[in-house]
């Protein structure tokens, strides 16, 4: 019989053990949160697949859920090709190649709170850099506090500000990892532009731009921080995305049964894009 | 297919070029005629991609001009020259299928469906991937790869020059004598101009009809391979060509004879010039035979390859190899070199210095 050596495993479970700390452990309180009914002293009550059900029919959940998709369509939308141009503009040698990197950078070295104080001062209507602006200079009302409109303009502009570098950089790096012979052979071929970015530059960043909009998925879909310190989820329930409503439930109103069904299923979508996208985009490499 | 002529050709990648070594190609005058089969031959750095960057157009010379069939093409872009070049790693449009990486070229200039397919169809046969065309092009082998960057260049059949720069390089070995030999075939059958850039002298002497060997960003020597083998215009040839290459031993030039440790060496033909500089005695080591009289040298090794032995020597400092067939002498023994005088030359500061046979007879 073979033997094997299973030595390796020892390597992979400092990882396995903090892992189980850090998500296992907290999710399976969450699983034991969502079957039950706490009032309180520890004491629980089985209620077995009631909260979900009833998180499944609420309007509530709904409408954040549709909230949150549209909030995501909206940022990848602007950022994966918004990411790409910039990355497509930005020089491959020479002085300026730094300069770019570090600026491109600047925006995600800022914490989420700040990021979303920021916008909220620069949006202020009076005093607000950009609020004062559109109101007293352009003269077109803007007021995040009274506008489900332009409140949604406001998180989706700062999402966008905060994370297209992410894109660029990651954009970026594929584009520089194509060879001058391509461009040259191009070139050769009498390929215009359009079919140079076509059938070389986005070829070769394929992989790279998955990995992006996973990223930018996954994040976007999750976010809570900057919206909820620019708007609080307003104005009325307009920008209540599924993790604001969701410390809402938890954290406001303290139903703790229906908030773990629901960050259960709040998870299991976010698992459920994420592994469909991944799996379709991957598909033809494994071929 | 057109005739290609480089003139007074220079170029520098420096903006303000004052000296000769600020200049990685110095001065080329070259003609290559329509249809032949050429190769650029020279170690890296050599100035040869330098060179074949400037036909194709990816690079606008210094000074000098470039014309195909008389017609200045200096400032003309890659795809205003009609030209094709292969390149080192093969360059293949990953998400295309075979067929499509052969048709875009041919596409991209408009041509319309019916004539694609049918220069496709035979450039596919030509190279024998008809079986692959419907294939994903991604998935190739690196040899089949490298044949369908050629195809892309061959499937134009209004082509001024098929460029190849060093374009085995990343094939196994087993297959690169495959596809060189397809490569000569290709040439024989389309009739177009082939440039053929490698630092590898076996590929330059079974593609080309004519060998340009190039050093420090001069050519040093144009010729057939027979030619460039046989009777190297410059020491660098002699050494650069052949396996091993040739002899080059410092000697000392008196009343019209070399002399080679005191002893008078006979060459092909009288010397040209008075000699003034370095002169040195250039002989391959094919022509150095052992025997019972001549120049005392000592064996220092002997390397076995096979086919014949090559046995290294020390003539009064310097070293002589020898190629010999049958048994070779023991390693420390001392024996008696002697050089056939037809294949002997002089070389002064490392040109030839001797008139050739045809010319002294």
């Amino acid at each position: 019989m073979k033997t094997e050596n299973n030595k390796g495993w020892f390597f992979v479970l400092p990882v396995l053990i903090l892992v189980a700390f850090n998500a296992l452990i907290p999710m399976m309180t969450v699983v034991n949160y969502s079957v039950q009914e706490t009032f309180g002293d520890n004491v629980f009550f089985w209620q077995g697949l009631d909260w979900f059900e009833q998180i499944l029919r609420s309007d509530r959940f709904h409408a954040a859920l549709g909230r949150q998709f549209l909030f995501t369509f909206l940022i990848l939308i602007i950022e994966i090709p918004l990411g790409i141009a910039i990355a497509l503009a930005m020089p491959r040698k020479g002085f300026w190649v730094p300069v770019c990197l570090v600026t491109m950078a600047l925006p995600m070295l800022i914490p989420w709170n700040v990021v979303g104080a920021m916008w909220n001062i620069f949006t202020l209507p009076d005093i607000g850099l950009l609020g004062y602006f559109f109101n007293h200079v352009l003269g077109i009302e803007y007021n995040m506090t009274q506008s489900p409109l332009a409140a949604w303009m406001t998180i989706v502009t700062m999402d966008v500000w905060h994370w297209t570098s992410l894109v660029v950089l990651l954009a970026y790096a594929g584009l520089v990892s194509i060879p001058d012979a391509y461009y040259q052979a191009a070139k050769i071929d009498g390929a215009s532009n359009w079919s140079v970015f076509r059938y070389i530059q986005l070829p070769k960043m394929k992989n790279v731009l998955t990995i992006a909009i996973l990223l930018r998925f996954m994040d976007s879909f999750n976010i809570y921080t900057e919206p909820f310190v620019l708007t609080g989820g307003g104005p009325g329930n307009s920008t209540t995305l599924l993790s604001i409503d969701l410390v809402k439930i938890a954290l406001g109103q303290f139903d703790l049964g229906p908030a773990a069904a629901m960050s259960l299923i709040y998870f299991a979508i976010t698992l459920l894009v994420s592994w469909l996208f991944y799996t379709l985009m991957t598909k033809d490499d494994l071929n | 297919m057109a005739k290609i002529t480089l003139s007074k050709l220079r170029h520098s990648y420096y903006p303000n070029p004052s000296s000769p070594s600020d200049y990685a190609l110095k001065e080329i005058d070259l003609d290559w005629s329509d249809g032949g089969a050429y190769a650029l031959l020279g170690p890296s750095g050599c100035g040869k991609s330098t060179l074949l960057n400037i036909i194709s157009g990816l690079l606008v010379p210094s000074e000098g001009r470039i014309l195909f069939d008389g017609q200045d093409v200096t400032e003309l872009t890659p795809d205003k020259r009609n030209i094709a070049q292969v390149f080192q790693f093969p360059v293949i449009y990953d998400t295309m299928t075979v067929y499509d990486n052969l048709a875009f070229p041919l596409r991209n200039r408009g041509r319309d469906e019916e004539t694609v397919r049918a220069r496709v169809m035979a450039i596919a046969e030509m190279l024998e991937v008809t079986d692959m065309l419907d294939q994903k092009a991604a998935g190739l082998s690196p040899d089949n790869k490298q044949k369908i960057s050629m195809g892309r260049g061959l499937v134009r059949e209004d082509v001024n020059v098929v460029m190849f720069d060093e374009p085995l390089t990343v094939i196994d070995p087993h297959l690169k004598w495959k596809l060189r030999s397809k490569l000569k075939e290709l040439h024989q059958r389309v009739k177009a101009t082939m440039i053929y850039v490698t630092h590898d002298q076996t590929e330059a002497l079974t593609f080309a009809d004519q060998v340009v060997v190039m050093q420090d960003g001069e050519v040093v020597q144009i010729g057939t391979p027979v030619e460039l083998f046989e009777r190297p215009a410059h020491t660098f040839v002699g050494h650069f060509i052949g396996s091993p290459g040739m002899n080059v031993l410092p000697c000392e030039v008196q009343g019209g004879q070399a002399l080679l440790a005191g002893q008078a060496v006979p060459l092909e033909g009288a010397i040209t010039g008075t000699p003034s500089g370095k002169t040195e005695i250039g002989v391959r080591p094919e022509f150095v035979t052992i025997g019972d009289a001549g120049l005392a040298a000592t064996v220092t090794k002997v390397s076995d390859l096979g086919r014949h032995m090559v046995v290294e020597c020390d003539l009064a400092g310097a070293r002589v190899n020898a190629v010999v067939n049958g048994s070779a002498p023991d390693k420390g023994g001392t024996v008696h070199l002697s050089f056939r005088p037809d294949q002997t030359r002089l070389y002064v500061d490392g040109w030839i210095a001797t008139q050739a046979q045809e010319a002294a007879a």
